[in-house]
């Protein structure tokens, strides 16, 4: 007996929405597995990883703040690998966003007016989608590979933040702290709620969702989209630009990672430190797949991915776990996603061995 | 089992006389891929010295049969017989191993390496280059296919790169040798150079498994045929007592209509000029145009022959607009330069275009056929978008317009492109196109791997057309299309264009003579004058 894969003639229906839940199923099921091997009971840690985080209102306050950024950065990235152009350096348009978008309260502290916000998130976006250019530009125009340009792109994002907080923009009234200022009231973005701390970023992750569902789903754009990144060649056909395309979607998701960052910080930090995200960027990519390049997927992913960062950090809290274990039960579910997705196309079969030839000869 | 394939090869089964030796034998071969049976109970009896001939349409199961013989596939059920004795060839190298090789359709030759190189890889065994280098020139020479061992591969023109698989094919003596499509990339010069090669090869007691969609070659060359359709073999014959006609009959098991091409009037006005177009070679392996010159006018169909890779596609992409050409003048649609114009410019002047490659260049795989109309017509006024939104009823009610009057066939309604087999594939993005009723068409390969009934029907659209009143212009390989539909014949040879001559005077040698060897400019002035003088 040995396993074949079938190809499909057409994608599957059923597939296309099942398999992310049979990833998750088997996360769940390997997750239990891991728990148990190292000796704590798989119930017990399951349920404190993944229910716990939904029990209280303080909890589900800091479930959106944690699931906004991951919606906004995986709409855009779902987007940008719609179209093949595969930007894994969101991370590093997160942090310029934060940073451009931190210019007017750090720079300009005496500039204190209703203004101030509207301006850091356009900063904010474009900063992001300034930083997005740089690979865009590169695969254009020299045929670079952008996952390794964007890619390290990131980590010289984080070094430039990393630098300003300790030189030109550390808190002059900071004891040397390796911080900028803490920003002022203008420059803070408001709760949405009086119960707690979510911010205006979950609304715009909201919009984001929307509007992205929106522009894939009805409009010429995203009908171009969908063909320059599945057949680049009848995409020319069809009179797009593969390279209009690829600024377009590196500019659109560099934009939204920019916001994200610039909310992180406005919303939730309300100044800047030398580390500003948890991975946000990185993790995205997992609420891309998982949310099966789709905006409304994206945004229920985005908040299971946000529900893995609140379990890891009670995981700790509760059961004394390392928090790499969040890092574990992610990876696991992109694996688990990307090969769910072999369903979509290929049957699976059980194939018995052929009888020899040999021995069904003349009879 | 064994009564049942004695019956199932059709009312002419054993009344002709075969007299080889019994080679290969095939036994109620059963290959199922999912729900579909690509082969049912399929025998076939291969002998020595016979050149036998396998046809059918696309999809009858040929190739899945071919790669069974050749150890590439494993059946589900079924016997296999060498020399009488039962095999069971699970490899390519093991069915080289018993004396059957395979000259495939598609080149395996590393275009980087030499000629030597490229045999070397493929032979077991250690010898060195210069040692084997003088047997390809021994065994090149004796069969009238010389080769230069030292040549690089990406230099040979198409024909010659054939000889190197055929040559690699002979090295290893086989017993047995399968063509697929082996004429496909050859001028009718080079053809016939082939047949020769496989009379010898057959008077030496070789066994040929030959595949083609040219009737003509068939009838021609070959000993025997078995016919196949939905996967089962339907009949076999003599080609040599049946006609082109009664052989595609039982391919697809009617009558194929004649194309008719009648009615041409007096040409009208140019409705579409190429005026000195050149354009540099696209990549290390494109093809340099030069100073192309074509008109063609209305009521007419004027065809442009030629083997594979001579700068056909780079033609197109100049024409459609997908590659901008340095002048605007260089490419007039109805008296409009549109040389630096993009493609959905060049659409709304009236012109539609469709491309040779069906999936992944003429329709995205992965999407519906409805959104595949909306890919090539968004941009034109068909209502298919409104400020932005494309209105996906009126794609489905397109696609359903076009299903209807060019009969594409579907399992159900509105599938992904890729789901739909060649034949029906190349009906739809004909019909896409063709619906628009354009002014001007130009189209490449029309009937490429299209089965022979969807083929005349596609090629009477375009008569039809260009009597209305159009502009057509075909890109083809294949002559004996050309001269069902040209009114005029231009042929390209490495990225030059032959003046367009009338139908009724060109001559298929006269084809192949542009086609392949005019290469410099001494001949060329003098064919050209002959052509002048004609």
């Amino acid at each position: 007996m040995r396993l074949e894969l079938e190809k499909r003639s057409e994608h599957s229906t059923f597939y296309s929405i099942a398999s992310p839940f049979i990833a998750i199923g088997l996360t769940l099921v390997f997750g239990a597995i891991l728990f148990a091997v190292i000796g704590e009971d798989p119930a017990e840690a399951l349920y404190i990883y993944f229910v716990s985080p939904l029990t209280s209102t303080w909890s589900l306050h800091e479930l959106a703040v944690k699931s906004a950024p991951l919606i906004l950065i995986g709409a855009g990235l779902s987007l940008c690998f719609l179209s093949s152009n595969w930007n894994i350096g969101a991370e590093g348009q997160f942090v310029m966003g934060a940073v451009v978008g931190s210019m007017m309260p750090i720079v300009f502290p005496d500039v204190q007016n209703s203004l101030v916000l509207p301006l850091m998130i356009i900063m904010g976006m474009a900063g992001g989608a300034a930083y997005a250019f740089i690979p865009a530009f590169l695969k254009t125009r020299f045929g670079t590979n952008e996952i390794l340009t964007s890619l390290m792109l990131v980590y010289v994002a984080q070094l430039f933040l990393d630098w300003l907080v300790r030189g030109p923009w550390r808190n002059p009234e900071g004891f040397n702290f390796p911080e900028s200022r803490a920003f002022h009231e203008y420059a803070i973005l408001p709760e949405v709620l009086e119960s707690g701390r979510a911010h205006y970023g979950a609304v715009f992750a909201i919009l984001a969702v929307l509007g992205l569902a929106i522009l894939l789903s009805k409009t010429l754009k995203g009908f171009e989209i969908q063909v320059t990144g599945q057949a680049p060649r009848a995409g020319r056909f069809g009179g797009f630009s593969t390279a209009k395309m690829t600024f377009f979607a590196f500019l659109l998701s560099g934009a939204l990672a920019g916001l994200a960052g610039v909310s992180e910080v406005s919303g939730a930090v309300q100044q800047l430190r030398p580390v500003v995200s948890p991975g946000y960027g990185f993790t995205a990519i997992i609420v891309a797949f998982l949310g099966r390049l789709n905006p409304i997927g994206v945004l229920f992913a985005g908040i299971l991915l946000g529900i893995s960062y609140l379990g890891g950090e009670e995981a700790q809290i509760v059961l004394g776990l390392s928090d790499k274990i969040t890092r574990v039960f992610q990876g696991m579910l992109l694996f688990f996603v990307l090969a769910c997705d072999t369903l979509i196309l290929y049957r699976i079969r059980l194939v018995s061995k052929r009888a020899p030839s040999l021995a069904m000869g003349e009879n | 089992m064994e009564t049942n394939t004695q019956t199932k090869s059709g009312p002419q089964a054993g009344t002709f006389e075969r007299s080889g030796d019994l080679l290969l034998q095939a036994k109620g071969i059963t290959k199922r891929f999912g729900e579909i049976l690509a082969n049912n109970d399929v025998s076939i009896d291969l002998r020595a010295g016979e050149i036998h001939a396998l046809l059918g349409e696309n999809g009858a199961g040929k190739s899945t049969l071919v790669k069974i013989l050749y150890g590439a596939l494993e059946p589900n059920d079924g016997t296999l017989l060498w020399r009488g004795k039962p095999v069971s060839i699970t490899s390519p190298a093991e069915a080289r191993k018993l004396g059957i090789g395979m000259v495939f359709q598609h080149f395996s030759l590393f275009e980087a390496l030499t000629v030597a190189e490229n045999i070397a890889l493929a032979i077991p065994g250690k010898l060195s280059i210069r040692a084997l280098s003088e047997r390809i020139r021994t065994v090149s020479t004796d069969y009238g296919l010389e080769l230069d061992p030292g040549a690089i591969v990406a230099d040979l023109p198409v024909g010659i790169r054939q000889r190197v698989e055929i040559v690699r094919c002979l090295l290893q003596e086989p017993d047995l040798i399968i063509m697929d499509e082996p004429t496909s990339v050859l001028t009718p010069q080079e053809t016939d150079q082939l047949f020769i090669t496989l009379q010898r090869l057959t008077s030496e007691g070789c066994a040929i498994l030959y595949i083609s969609h040219r009737l003509e070659e068939v009838k021609q060359i070959c000993h025997h045929a078995t016919i196949m359709r939905h996967g089962e073999v339907v009949s076999e014959c003599d080609p040599s007592q049946e006609t082109p006609a009664t052989l595609a009959s039982m391919m697809v098991g009617a009558e194929i209509k004649d194309v008719r091409k009648t009615g041409a009037g007096e040409p009208g006005d140019e409705r579409l000029v190429i005026g000195s177009l050149s354009a540099p070679a696209d990549g290390p392996f494109g093809v340099a145009l030069r100073d192309v010159n074509l008109a063609v006018r209305a009521g007419e169909v004027v065809a442009i022959a030629g083997i594979a890779a001579n700068g056909q596609g780079e033609l197109f992409d100049l024409i459609s607009g997908e590659r901008l050409a340095d002048r605007a003048d260089s490419v007039l649609i109805d008296g409009q330069a549109v040389g630096r114009k993009g493609v959905n410019d060049r659409r709304r002047t009236g012109a539609a275009f469709v491309p040779e490659e069906r999936l992944g260049h003429g329709a995205v795989p992965g999407l519906k056929l409805s959104e595949n109309i909306v890919l090539t017509r968004h941009g034109v006024n068909d209502g298919l978008v409104n400020a932005g939104f494309v209105n996906r009823s009126r794609a489905e009610e397109l696609e359903k317009k076009i299903k209807k009057n060019y009969d594409v066939r579907m399992s159900h309604d509105d599938p992904e492109a890729r789901s739909l087999s060649g034949g029906n594939l190349q009906k739809f993005v004909v019909g896409r196109e063709l619906d628009r009723n354009p002014g001007v068409i130009v189209i490449n390969q029309p009937t490429w791997g299209v089965d022979a009934g969807a083929a005349a029907t596609i090629r009477q659209e375009l008569i039809d057309l260009a009597r209305a009143g159009s502009a057509v212009l075909v890109i083809s390989q294949d002559l004996d299309e050309i001269f069902e539909v040209a009114d005029r014949i231009a042929v390209i040879s490495r990225g030059e264009l032959s003046e367009a001559v009338s139908a009724e005077i060109m001559t298929r040698e006269r084809i192949g003579l542009l086609m392949g060897g005019i290469t410099d400019a001494h001949s060329a002035q003098g064919e050209g004058a002959a052509f002048d003088a004609a």
